[in-house]
């Protein structure tokens, strides 16, 4: 079980972000900590996966900082943010492998363009994570042959194979069926608790996140709505939770994109 | 008409913006040319893919152009009795002009195209974005590699359209339409200089490789990561190409040749 009083590695303070005039973040502050698996939920158009670049480093707060290690992401020059990044995995929605090699030259791609070691310990180290997530079989296949499941695995393979310190898992497990939704989560737990990395999630499917996050943020409208434990944001008094997490039509978030009266729109709007 | 200077303005300032983009994404590119170089491995990947899968369509049309100026010369230089100089006639049109041009069109219309396709959906599938995370930087894996090739190639391909048309050429006027083959050579030879003509036409080419290349790679760059986001791109990448292209090559033609 992991130490809920673990030191935070990832430590964002007062964080804003907007996109033209809409802006994302309104000044969002939180940590995460070493050795867990960190959910972030809420809807659609929240900016979970804008949070991961934030992380990442690939995008720029208007305001705010993002640490990680320590280290003042936004601040780092190309030199030491790239040697961080390597220390960071991301598994990205649609896994965004290279198209034009084979599921081996995807894993071994970090390690052919970070790495001297000789080939055959690269072969060694590649089929040693294809192995980890299941697909050692597939290692000849192109990534156009690849079920959406199955691309997701070997990103994840691709992800750990510089053995990172943490990993951000973007959205992953829309569009899967049961079964491999259920592979992907077994996966991020084991992987999480095995190699003592620190994951950070953000999906907006209930159940899966509820079942593997230690500590989940629910953000909407550029803030926290509620944080903490799977089994405390059940209990929330929050309505806005409760209908996000039951997935009730209508709620604090309306059922209706703002319009006119609706009388007045059907009568008077000709 | 305040809406008419508000557009105006709001377009000028978009078109300065973009202006500055792809001059920093040129930026980037250049300074990952030493990389390109280093790992020449990735740069000869992409001649394949921009320079040798280009051939079919150069070789093609580099012959019926050639063939067309040896008939379109026949007929006008015979009016002079000066069929002889059919040679000069062909090999100046090819090297100096239609050579580098025709190539840099083509090149726009079959690589061009290609390469913004290819670096749009790289960006549409995350690709770019997940080699970023994975500290490789695409500027120097990606973008130089292509830039470098296309640069490389561009000139290996107007130089085998030129000569290809030169043959194009001889077949028509010395083959079908009688012209003495030993002038048709001989003439040309005496009247194409090296430095004056090859060379200048090679720097053209070179010229249109880098602007060719650089709108390809900074569209696919800029693409909206759609599928409607980059086959706009794709469209984008050859009507400006071809602008940039004939407009290149009416200043360089002036500089070249404008105070003969």
């Amino acid at each position: 079980m992991p130490n809920p009083d673990a030191e935070p590695l990832v430590e964002i303070r007062d964080l804003y972000f907007s996109r033209g005039a809409n802006s994302i973040f309104k000044g969002l502050s939180l940590d995460i900590r070493r050795g867990q698996i960190t959910g972030f939920m809420g809807p659609s158009g929240t900016g979970k996966t804008t949070l991961l670049k934030l992380i990442g480093g690939q995008l720029f707060p208007s305001r705010g900082t993002v640490f990680v290690e320590g280290h003042n992401v936004h601040a780092l020059s190309r030199g030491p943010l790239y040697a961080l990044r390597k220390r960071m995995g991301m598994l990205f929605q649609s896994g965004a492998l290279l198209t034009d090699i084979n599921v081996f030259e995807n894993v071994a791609f970090p390690l052919r363009e970070h790495t001297k070691l000789p080939e055959q310990i690269i072969r060694d180290l590649v089929l040693i994570k294809l192995e980890a997530v299941g697909l050692r079989g597939a290692r000849k296949l192109m990534p156009s042959q690849l079920s959406g499941g199955m691309a997701r695995r070997v990103a994840l393979a691709r992800a750990i194979v510089l053995d990172p310190m943490m990993i951000m898992y973007d959205e992953p497990f829309t569009g899967l069926d049961p079964i491999t939704k259920g592979t992907i989560v077994t996966l991020i737990k084991q992987l999480n608790n095995a190699l003592g990395l620190t994951s950070i999630l953000v999906s907006h499917d209930v159940e899966e996140t509820m079942s593997i996050s230690d500590y989940i943020y629910v953000i909407s409208d550029g803030e926290v709505v509620e944080s903490g434990t799977p089994s405390s944001l059940k209990q929330s008094s929050s309505e806005w939770v409760q209908q996000f997490l039951n997935g009730y039509p209508d709620g604090p978030a309306p059922f209706h994109y703002p319009a006119p009266e609706y009388i007045e729109d059907l009568l008077l709007g000709r | 008409m305040m809406n008419w200077l508000q557009n105006l303005g709001r377009k000028g300032l978009l078109l300065f913006e973009g202006l500055g983009r792809a001059a920093i994404f040129f930026v980037g590119m250049v300074g990952g040319l030493g990389v390109a170089l280093l790992r020449f491995r990735l740069t000869l990947r992409e001649i394949y893919s921009v320079g040798v899968l280009s051939l079919v369509i150069i070789v093609v049309s580099g012959l019926f152009v050639g063939m067309v100026l040896g008939l379109q010369g026949y007929v006008n230089f015979a009016k002079f009795n000066a069929e002889e100089s059919l040679g000069i006639f062909v090999a100046l049109s090819l090297v100096r002009e239609l050579g580098p041009v025709v190539t840099g069109l083509l090149y726009a219309g079959r690589a061009g195209s290609a390469l913004t396709a290819e670096i749009g959906l790289m960006k549409t599938t995350e690709q770019l974005a997940a080699m970023e995370m994975m500290a490789v930087d695409p500027m120097r894996r990606v973008f130089a590699p292509r830039f470098l090739a296309g640069i490389i190639s561009m000139p290996l391909l107007a130089a085998i359209f030129s000569a290809v048309g030169v043959l194009g050429g001889y077949f028509v006027g010395v083959g079908l339409l009688g012209v003495d083959a030993g002038s048709y050579w001989s003439q040309m030879q005496a009247s194409v200089d090296f430095s004056e003509d090859i060379v200048n036409g090679v720097i053209k080419s070179a010229v249109f490789g880098v602007a060719c290349n650089w709108i390809a790679l900074y569209e696919g760059y800029d693409a909206v990561p759609t599928a409607e986001g980059v086959s706009r791109a794709t469209t984008k990448t050859v009507v400006r190409s071809a602008l940039a292209v004939l407009g290149l090559d009416f200043i360089l033609t002036a500089l070249m040749f404008g105070d003969i």
